[in-house]
């Protein structure tokens, strides 16, 4: 393509992304990001070196052809942008939000050494948000029929991803989901206000439009087990992307008075089941004034978050490591400050009292320091003897991991688990059981979209080899 | 989206669903149970499969008209289609040649109750049944729990039928009769539960209940129907719904099983008045 000529303006600042004010959006479900114009967009994009040896691209978990997309963009081409990030990504407009670039491509953007890195994620995130503004239909090449059925078990971001490299393969694809909505975590977990599930729904519409049959409120392990699936239901392959969704619990006691509350329960509450119309929708969830979250993921901040825009009067982060160690996203951490989420650090619960009949009264806390690293890499919090503490709350959500679901592995015993019923995969994604793959949140934990996804899509081009060649090595 | 074939009510404010699910049918087993969402808003709620027709493709709900939920799934009608419907899930229950086995049924519990029943007295087990109601009018499934029971008893609250008393007075004239009991097998409201564990305790008898905790998603994701069993947090709805009585938490249970009573109660206000500008007959159930 000949290239207009780039005239890279790096010192020109980051572009500032236009944002609901957070007085406003502090007490609604709209999204916080309104995303970039297409000045915006072609601003920052002019902003990238197009380099030569792109180090963003390293850090990107599916090699994403950033100054490509990028080039585009600031050639005001934006369906070709999109088109470049799809040959990578199958969800852009998803990661485009949720990823966390600032340790991922931003982390290695060369204009981060002096300046502020490009935004890369703002950017793909406008480029997916014009395509589907624009109405355009998506030009899906599908190769002719193979003739082979595959299984894919979950339809998170792993799921999908799989069920798409498959079907532009020509591989008749069906999607097994447990929940009446497709989506995992980005249905059930991540809140409107950061992934409006109309965009969800935008791709879960496309993988239809690619032939894909999606069969909700399917669980496999009780209406079919796996086997059933390869030997009477006349799949050929079979891909697990069942993810993380076993929510963890600390142990202390207390923790399961009324008023408290697993992130997952919470959100699912508010997100899948609208909680937020009650009585609109028969789903209730209770908030109360006060209301602790304990942990500091993205998972502790969307429940913390979301407490604030139900109501709560005030809403807190306790976390047992300092500042540095923060797992959750940087923005969202930024956001929630500015929302007025108050953060504990360096503080761990060590029980949770009740009142006469039940009900959560407050929560004992001890404060921490930080230690030696651990194996994690990240510093042990250690107690402080003697300063032990009580802070009245009446509402606590545990929001401190999630491990794999339990029920493929019970009722599929020959499909070999790691520690924690991590099942184990190679590195193409093959399980021990011959035809089975894995993917996603059920292979490395709680991890993140994009990781899933590229182990869905790898899996994917695994699936394919086999089906082609039959074999299994 | 399920076809409602039939409705009816068995007993006052207890009504009896056949829904068109081949699937499930085919694939349940006794003591699994199915979350069931009503309409497009409406709450996943768990109801156990009292009876299928795996031939014509159909499964049986019992349920009992408590609140928003279930009244309003007590005005469908025949023809009409159920929004969703997910299972079977839960374990199914242990079913092997114990001996004499009591099986006791509180309320509503005899509808979860009976498909076990059924299976224990195929497996060869000496059936003794125990049901209990507030008075006569409230029983259901009599007959068909009758056919599948070698001794047979009932009890009111009322002595309008059976013995005038509670099932663990029945039960404990079983047990002061000398009768050997290998199992008991308790399914009904929690507090029913709890006695009946706490007396056969005391006479070391094996005792299996089946917990109604609050629920969401019934699959194991979001820790609602947690309970407390040996000191150990479990879920409900994957490691149950039947646990050993004797380890249960029933305090914890009955608690959380009230966290969303004054919320419940505003759906229902709302509901009922809305049915009232409806169809001012609507008011049989405020
Ligand atoms: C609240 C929250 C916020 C997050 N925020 C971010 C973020 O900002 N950025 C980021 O990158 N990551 C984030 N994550 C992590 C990210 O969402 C996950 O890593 C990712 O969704 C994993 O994808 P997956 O496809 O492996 O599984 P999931 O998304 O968990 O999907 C698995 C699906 O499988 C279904 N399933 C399970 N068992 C069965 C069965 N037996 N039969 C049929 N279906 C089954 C489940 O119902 C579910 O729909 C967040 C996670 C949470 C919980
Ligand atoms: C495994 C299992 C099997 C069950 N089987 C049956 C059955 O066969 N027949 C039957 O009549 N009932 C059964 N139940 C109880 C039934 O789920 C509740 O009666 C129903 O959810 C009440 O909904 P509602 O909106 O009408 O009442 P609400 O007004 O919401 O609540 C009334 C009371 O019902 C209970 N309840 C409310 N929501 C739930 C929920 N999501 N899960 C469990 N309990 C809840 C609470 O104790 C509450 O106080 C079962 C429960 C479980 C856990
Ligand atoms: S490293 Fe930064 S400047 Fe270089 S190509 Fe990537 S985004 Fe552009
Ligand atoms: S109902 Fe959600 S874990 Fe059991």
């Amino acid at each position: 393509m000949p290239d207009k000529k780039w005239i890279p303006q790096p010192k020109r600042p980051r572009t500032p992304i236009p944002e609901q004010k957070p007085e406003e959006r502090r007490r609604n479900f709209k999204e916080v990001a309104l995303g970039y114009t297409a000045e915006l967009a072609i601003q920052e994009a002019y902003r990238c070196l197009q380099c030569k040896n792109p180090l963003c691209v390293e850090g990107c978990p599916v090699g994403i052809d950033i100054p490509g997309f990028i080039r585009h963009i600031g050639e005001g081409r934006f369906e070709e942008a999109y088109y470049t990030l799809k040959k990578y990504n199958f969800l852009p407009a998803i990661c485009g939000r949720v990823c966390p670039q600032e340790s991922q491509c931003e982390k290695f953007c060369i204009m981060g050494k002096r300046f502020k890195p490009v935004a890369i994620g703002r950017l793909e995130r406008f480029a997916a948000d014009y395509f589907m503004e624009s109405g355009k239909k998506e030009d899906f090449k599908i190769d002719p029929p193979s003739g082979k059925k595959v299984a894919i078990i979950g339809s998170g971001p792993a799921g999908l991803t799989c069920a798409g490299e498959l079907a532009k393969k020509g591989h008749k694809v069906t999607i097994f989901e447990a929940l009446h909505k497709p989506g995992g975590v980005l249905v059930y977990g991540i809140p409107e206000f950061r992934l409006p599930k109309r965009i969800v729904d935008i791709e879960v519409e496309n993988l239809k439009k690619m032939g894909v049959e999606i069969k909700t409120s399917a669980i496999i392990g009780k209406l079919y087990t796996i086997d059933e699936l390869l030997e009477e239901e006349g799949f050929d392959a079979v891909f697990i992307g069942t993810g993380a969704g076993l929510p963890y619990f600390m142990g202390i006691p207390g923790e399961n008075l009324n008023g408290v509350y697993s992130a997952n329960e919470f959100l699912t509450r508010v997100n899948l089941m609208r909680a937020y119309m009650f009585p609109e929708a028969d789903t209730p969830v209770k908030i109360g004034e006060k209301v602790a979250v304990v942990g500091c993921g993205n998972t502790a901040l969307d429940a913390a978050r979301t407490a604030l825009r139900l109501g709560a009067k005030e809403t807190h982060i306790v976390y047992r490591r300092s500042k540095g160690e923060i797992p959750a996203r940087e923005e969202e951490v930024q956001h929630a400050i500015e929302e007025g989420v108050q953060f504990n650090l360096l503080t761990n619960p060590i029980e949770i009292i009740g009142d006469e009949n039940g009900w959560v009264k407050a929560l004992k806390c001890i404060r921490t320091r930080c230690g030696e690293p651990d194996e994690s890499g990240r510093r042990r919090p250690i107690p402080i003897e003697g300063s032990e503490f009580e802070f009245p709350v009446d509402t606590v959500i545990m929001a401190i991991g999630q491990g794999p679901n339990p029920l493929i592995q019970e009722t599929q015993p020959d499909i070999e688990v790691k520690r924690w019923g991590i099942i184990k995969i190679d590195e193409e994604g093959r399980t021990s059981k011959k035809g089975v793959f894995a993917g996603g949140d059920i292979v490395t934990g709680g991890a993140t979209v994009i990781l899933a996804m590229g182990q869905g899509k790898k899996a994917a081009q695994a699936i394919d080899e086999y089906l082609k060649t039959g074999k299994w090595a | 989206m399920y076809l409602i074939k039939e409705i009816k009510e068995i007993a006052p404010k207890i009504k009896k669903m056949v829904l068109e699910a081949p699937l499930l049918a085919k694939k349940h087993k006794a003591g699994q149970f199915v979350m069931v969402i009503n309409t497009e808003k409406g709450e996943r709620i768990p109801l156990t499969i009292a009876d299928k027709d795996p031939e014509k493709g159909e499964i049986t709900l019992i349920f009992q008209e408590v609140g928003k939920s279930t009244i309003e799934m007590g005005l469908r009608k025949p023809g009409e289609y159920i929004y969703d419907v997910v299972g079977p899930l839960g374990r199914p229950t242990h079913i092997i040649n114990y001996g004499n086995v009591v099986c006791i049924g509180g309320g509503v519990g005899t509808a979860p109750l009976y498909p076990i029943t059924k299976k224990m007295k195929e497996t060869g087990n000496y059936i003794i049944t125990i049901l209990g109601a507030r008075n006569k009018d409230l029983f259901i499934l009599e007959k068909e729990m009758e056919s599948v029971s070698d001794e047979f008893y009932q009890t009111t609250d009322d002595g309008t039928k059976g013995r005038h008393g509670l099932v663990t007075d029945e039960l404990q004239a079983l047990i002061d009769s000398g009768k050997k009991i290998d199992l008991v097998l308790a399914i009904g409201p929690a507090i029913m539960m709890k006695f009946v564990s706490l007396l056969t305790k005391k006479y070391n008898i094996p005792t299996m209940v089946s917990l109604n905790s609050i629920m969401v998603d019934g699959t194991g994701m979001c820790g609602a129907c947690r309970v407390s069993v040996g000191g150990v947090t479990k879920f409900v709805c994957v490691d149950g719904p039947e646990f050993d009585g004797h380890q249960v938490n029933f305090d914890e249970l009955l608690k959380r099983q009230a966290m969303y009573k004054d919320m419940e109660e505003i759906a229902l206000k709302k509901f009922l008045e809305e049915l009232k500008k409806k169809e001012p007959c609507g008011g049989c159930h405020a």
